[in-house]
């Protein structure tokens, strides 16, 4: 970004950009039809949930409707039950879902960018989940944690388990499983981050540093790591973002249950919105999580010293 | 190189520092890495990542009632009870139609826009560009209710239009930024060059400019036809009649229906897979080039 700052300065740069006949209204048709689809159905949406957070909101219930103030907002901090768990059990999917995926999608990076016999076959079946995503990730994995004919079965008669429990509809044992299930599709996409960026660390770095007799694990850490910081942070952060937003892959693999053990922020929206069309409140809770996710970013950005001088 | 796991079980021998430096190899020295500290770890992912697999592909063959563990005896009544009974096939039709719509929109409309952020400095540029990022901390599925009010007022609720937009929109940003640091890598004297040789813009970008940018653009194209394929809140919420549906769709009200058929979800899971992982298949080598050309360093 800090490329782009300088060269939007107000005056254009004294280079020779301008020679061709190019009239100067090119540049603005060009990203009109991005900046109005953009406005029409991003910009304007998320000022329309400001406003209606601040409104009862509620289709069914119209004699109801109108200014609210900050009652919603005051509903969800003071009254709401299921407002704060719904926030902790985000906060706990996002850390350890990213977490782990980002330690496991580094790992796997640096195995499959070693030349070895067979890389291009194992690179694809390593990433292939990452195509498959949401609904069919839940679908699959709704069959393996079947009580009765999953893998559960197979693994409780190797003695792991129990019989005829669904790791899904059971409070101990339903945020392993989703987060398993999550893994599964997630690990790859971090991989292929990860990988992409490997495949520029220039080879004389490592060169030099073998001359230099610095062990593999020196060498990781004073060549690897630090080449790989900024895709690491950026990654993640995307990641942390999309992982927060999604809903498809828990409203479907367990619905927010059981007993709303699994209920995130967005679910508990999407649930507010859709289920119960009250509006006003599903839009102070969006604008409450949008809060939350800019304030997270602009704190992460800062801690991890993002774009920072050092490279 | 090495993974956590390795270097617990085997850490790599303290190299004497005072070794005479030896001859450098052609390739370098990872090649080093012991072959098991690859395939052991690997083959131990190559599982988690499978078993699921091979799974889904079990129930989708197997009899009903039958807890075999191998696929066979083989039958294929599940995938003829999805296709024709639970009308997979016309999900199938509209899923193909807005990814496809999806993918070309996304593009075209992004290749403009990356290349006008690429190649000019205009006014509102770093508005555009901050507009670009915040969008990404934009919940697509929050914003389900006001979308459902503007496709409403435009009457495109229950046409896939509706979808084909929205997929469009939220893919968007990061396609514009993908694209406009593939176009930045294109250097800008080849474009140049070709004006003075009598092309116009758009000629020179076509014959210049475009080739050079395949990989990129297959990255992107792939993406959005990947991520509208499997997306399914937005199909859930504006298409309302069963004609118009999409796979994902299909596939949550096989898995919510009161006595789930597991072997009609696994045929229907199997229908959905197999164009992305067809696609992904193919496109496997240029999407890391792509990626490693533009995507993380924006």
């Amino acid at each position: 970004m800090a490329q782009a700052a300088a060269v939007a300065k107000p005056p254009a740069p004294p280079r020779r950009r301008r020679t061709s006949a190019t009239p100067r209204r090119l540049p603005y048709l060009l990203i009109a039809p991005a900046a109005l689809l953009m406005l029409g159905f991003i910009a304007y949406p998320v000022l329309s949930v400001f406003y209606y957070s601040l409104q009862n909101y509620n289709p069914t219930k119209p004699w109801r409707n109108g200014y609210a103030g900050f009652d919603n907002f005051v509903h969800a901090f003071t009254t709401d039950p299921v407002f704060w768990d719904t926030l902790v059990f985000s906060a706990k999917w996002v850390v350890v879902e990213v977490g782990l995926q980002l330690l496991f999608g580094l790992a796997l990076a640096l195995i499959v960018n070693q030349t070895f016999a067979g890389r291009a076959l194992g690179r694809a079946m390593v990433f292939s989940p990452w195509a498959v995503s949401g609904v069919l990730t839940s679908a699959i994995w709704v069959l393996l944690y079947n009580s009765q004919t999953g893998i559960t079965r197979y693994l409780a008669d190797m003695g792991i388990g129990s019989y005829g429990t669904s790791w899904l509809s059971d409070t101990s044992t339903v945020f392993p499983a989703a987060i398993v299930a999550d893994l599964w599709r997630g690990v790859p996409f971090f991989a292929i981050l990860i990988l992409a960026d490997l495949q520029s660390v220039s080879k004389d770095l490592y060169e030099a540093a073998e001359v230099d007799g610095a062990s593999r694990i020196q060498q990781f850490w004073h060549i690897t790591l630090p080449h790989l910081k900024d895709a690491i942070v950026l990654s993640t952060l995307l990641r942390a973002v999309w992982e927060f937003n999604n809903v498809d892959l828990l409203y479907t693999l367990t619905g927010g249950g059981p007993a709303g053990e699994t209920t995130t922020l967005p679910l508990y929206i999407a649930n507010t919105s859709v289920d119960a069309h009250n509006f006003g409140y599903a839009s102070a809770l969006t604008t409450v999580a949008f809060v939350i996710l800019l304030f997270c970013s602009m704190v992460y950005l800062r801690l991890s010293k993002f774009g920072g001088q050092d490279k | 190189m090495i993974t956590k796991e390795a270097t617990k079980v085997a850490p790599a021998p303290a190299r004497p520092t005072l070794d005479p430096p030896r001859p450098l190899k052609a390739g370098h020295n990872w090649d080093e890495v012991p072959r098991w500290q690859i395939y052991l770890p690997l083959s131990i992912y190559l599982v988690f990542t499978l078993i699921p697999f091979y799974w889904i592909l079990l129930f989708a063959v197997r009899p009903p009632g039958s807890t075999s563990l191998l696929p066979w005896p083989m039958t294929f009544q599940h995938f003829e009870k999805v296709w024709t009974e639970r009308s997979f096939g016309t999900y199938f039709e509209n899923s193909v139609l807005v990814g496809v719509a999806t993918l070309l929109m996304t593009t075209l409309v992004a290749l403009a826009g990356g290349y006008a952020l690429a190649r000019f400095n205009f006014k509102v540029k770093r508005a555009f560009m901050l507009g670009l990022l915040c969008s990404q901390f934009v919940p697509g599925a929050l914003l389900l209710v006001p979308l459902f009010e503007i496709f409403a007022e435009l009457q495109m609720i229950n046409s896939l239009g509706s979808v084909i937009l929205a997929e469009t929109v939220f893919q968007l940003p990061l396609s514009i930024i993908l694209i406009s640091n593939f176009i930045k890598n294109v250097p800008y004297s080849l474009e140049e060059a070709a004006w003075v040789d009598g092309c116009n813009r758009f000629t020179a970008f076509r014959i210049v400019v475009l080739p050079l940018l395949r990989p990129g653009l297959i990255a992107v194209g792939s993406f959005a036809f990947v991520h509208s394929w499997n997306h399914f809140l937005f199909a859930l919420m504006f298409l309302n009649n069963q004609e118009k549906q999409t796979i994902p769709v299909g596939l949550n009200t096989l898995m919510s229906a009161d006595s789930v058929d597991l072997g009609a979800l696994a045929a229907g899971g199997i229908i959905a897979a197999v164009p992305v992982v067809v696609v992904f298949a193919f496109i496997q080598k240029w999407l890391i080039t792509g990626f490693s050309a533009g995507a993380v360093k924006g």
